[in-house]
């Protein structure tokens, strides 16, 4: 295994108390291996995606093991992480606008990780990133690298910030919302651009979005994130098109439908995520979710496995499929 | 909002204008350095309290030195004092600065603490503690001044610091794997270093209006040392006698401190595209 998470906890300071933004997962990726990590907004994938980096905010507490390549994560002294950053782990952000420094030229922000980590002189390393730049197809990679990120499309930039995060060839790469920001048609590429460098050089890609096409579309396994608790996880194909937990099919259900009737209301789900959960005994979809039943407010759900590696944290697991 | 497109160069007539006067300045004070009318501290008592003649652009002190010339000696004074006070401010106060953004924590509060406390003291009073502790001087003024500028810089830096590290390149870097003397060298200068320089022009102006007001409490510039600010102290003397020569000095400070503060605005102007957007 490439990565091993157990029991992975975020705590953040908030007022008062320390605020458990993700709350003991367990997840593992192979080599070569997609994972897509979905969630709404607050559900805890970014903060999932930063204690892998161990970037996690100012005072956040975080415990558990984080194994890469059989390294214990958790507790490395910052030196050692720093070398793993950018090296062996790479992260590709959300805003290619703000995640370029606006006052440095894209060429020298690519060939940074490579001086950085590899130790070549400054002129090797621009010659590396014009050939980065031109493996993430960008069109003229010469006059890219002269540019100023202003000077660049939301698309180019965001090409750009891959060629960075792929410099050092990587065994992982985080993608935390990676296309977002763009429109749909630079998105597919910007997709189908990760998944051609992920299997040409067989690293492993965690890519964290809300967007359950993407992940469909992109990603061998998922893992869906709730008030920072997996609700389900299993192979990309059994839990969107079989899902065994409520939340996991309102996701579903809240999506845009192809050919539905003009007019047609999206879906919604009732209620809002808990934003300070003080009672942790019950399931955090408790009460917004239609299947609530008692239990669900006292005790913790407990993990149903369906098939081959399909789990779902549910007291009534069994009766979401059988609903459908 | 909008204004009329007449209205909108003011903040280019500032800078230049400002330009313009700082540029006066420098000029006075290089030239002083090889040539000035008359040596500005020789005395000529026959013709003291002289009225401003060919001779004598300004006129001549109690004890017959040459106005002008001392006019153009004194600016050699201001600049100095201009440029090491706020040098020692930029010096400490960005390192402080740049530590307590980077450092989080007890340290953080500890500079900033310590800057509030210098902070406290109105600076005159802090000049005036010092260099009736450690003896008046031009080089105790000019520490006295430069150390009150260091909580100024150190807190401007922290704020803007903290401001760029919160931007996604910052973490990016971070998530790059480089250090935080990297970031801070790479990311967080080049991008505060706009308004430093704003801020340093105008401390640039308070430290010639600090040294001139010590020289003229007596703490500054000691005899033979001309300077503005003793220029007024011994006006004052003979003010019912020669009230034109308060004027000189008086003229000299307020024009560089004005040019200062017009150039401080107008750069702020122009280095900071979100004044610029809003104009």
């Amino acid at each position: 295994m490439l990565l091993e998470v157990a029991g992975l906890a975020v705590d953040l300071p908030a007022p008062g108390a320390m605020q458990r933004v993700v709350d003991r997962i367990s997840f593992s990726l192979d080599e070569g291996e997609s994972l897509g990590v979905v969630g709404e907004s607050g559900s805890g994938k970014t903060m999932t995606a930063l204690a892998l980096m161990a970037l996690t905010p100012e005072g956040a507490r975080v415990s558990g093991s984080i194994r890469f390549e059989g390294r214990e994560l958790i507790g490395l002294e910052d030196e050692a992480m720093r070398q793993l950053r950018g090296d062996r782990i790479a992260m590709i952000f959300q805003e290619p606008m703000t995640a370029l420094n606006p006052l440095h030229r894209v060429g020298a922000q690519v060939a940074e990780p490579l001086m950085l980590h590899r130790g070549l002189d400054r002129r090797d390393a621009r010659e590396r990133a014009v050939d980065l730049l031109e493996r993430v197809r960008l069109a003229d990679p010469e006059r890219a690298a002269r540019s100023y990120p202003f000077e660049l499309s939301g698309g180019e930039r965001q090409r750009a910030m891959i060629a960075m995060a792929i410099g050092c060839g990587p065994r992982l790469i985080i993608a935390d919302e990676p296309t977002t920001a763009l429109d749909v048609t630079v998105q597919a590429r910007i997709l189908a651009l990760i998944d051609g460098l992920k299997s040409e050089s067989k690293m492993a890609v965690i890519l964290v979005s809300h967007d359950l096409a993407v992940i469909a579309g992109h990603c061998d396994r998922v893992i869906v994130m709730y008030a920072g608790v997996i609700m389900e996880s299993g192979p990309v194909e059994t839990v969107l098109r079989e899902p065994r937990n409520p939340y996991t099919l309102a996701l579903l259900e809240a999506r845009p439908q192809a050919g539905a009737p003009r007019g047609a209301r999206l879906k919604t789900i009732p209620g809002a995520p808990p934003t300070q959960r003080e009672d942790r005994s019950g399931c955090p979809f408790a009460g917004r979710c239609a299947l609530t039943v008692p239990i669900c407010r006292t005790a913790p759900p407990p993990e149903v496995a369906f098939g081959l590696n399909h789990v779902s944290r549910c007291h009534r697991a069994a009766e979401v499929g059988a609903a459908r | 909002m909008t204004l009329p497109a007449r209205f909108r160069p003011r903040g280019e007539l500032n800078l230049w204008l400002g330009a313009a006067l700082v540029a006066a300045l420098i000029a006075a004070a290089a030239l002083s350095l090889v040539w000035t009318p008359y040596p500005p501290t020789a005395i000529d008592i026959p013709h003291k309290l002289a009225p401003p003649s060919a001779a004598h652009w300004f006129g001549t002190d109690a004890l017959g030195r040459d106005v002008a010339s001392q006019i153009l000696a004194g600016s050699r004074i201001s600049i100095l004092v201009g440029v090491i006070a706020v040098g020692i401010g930029l010096a400490f106060g960005i390192l402080l600065g740049l530590v307590a953004a980077f450092s989080k924590g007890l340290v953080e509060d500890g500079i900033m603490k310590f800057s509030d406390l210098v902070f406290a003291f109105p600076a005159l009073l802090l000049a005036i503690m010092l260099t009736s502790t450690f003896g008046p001087g031009v080089v105790n003024a000019i520490v006295a001044i430069g150390v009150y500028n260091v909580p100024i810089i150190a807190k401007l830096t922290r704020a803007t610091a903290n401001g760029v590290l919160s931007r996604e390149y910052a973490l990016a870097a971070r998530a790059a794997g480089r250090g935080p003397i990297a970031i801070a060298v790479d990311h967080v200068l080049p991008n505060i270093a706009p308004a430093l320089i704003v801020q340093a022009t105008i401390q640039f102006a308070i430290a010639i209006l600090a040294e001139a007001a010590l020289s003229y409490l007596g703490l500054g510039a000691q005899p033979p040392e001309t300077s503005w600010g003793k220029m007024l102290a011994d006006a004052q003397n003979v003010l019912y006698n020669a009230p034109g020569l308060a004027l000189y000095p008086g003229i000299a400070i307020a024009l560089s401190v004005l040019g200062l503060n017009l150039l401080g605005d107008g750069l702020r102007d122009a280095l900071d595209p979100k004044l610029k957007a809003r104009s």
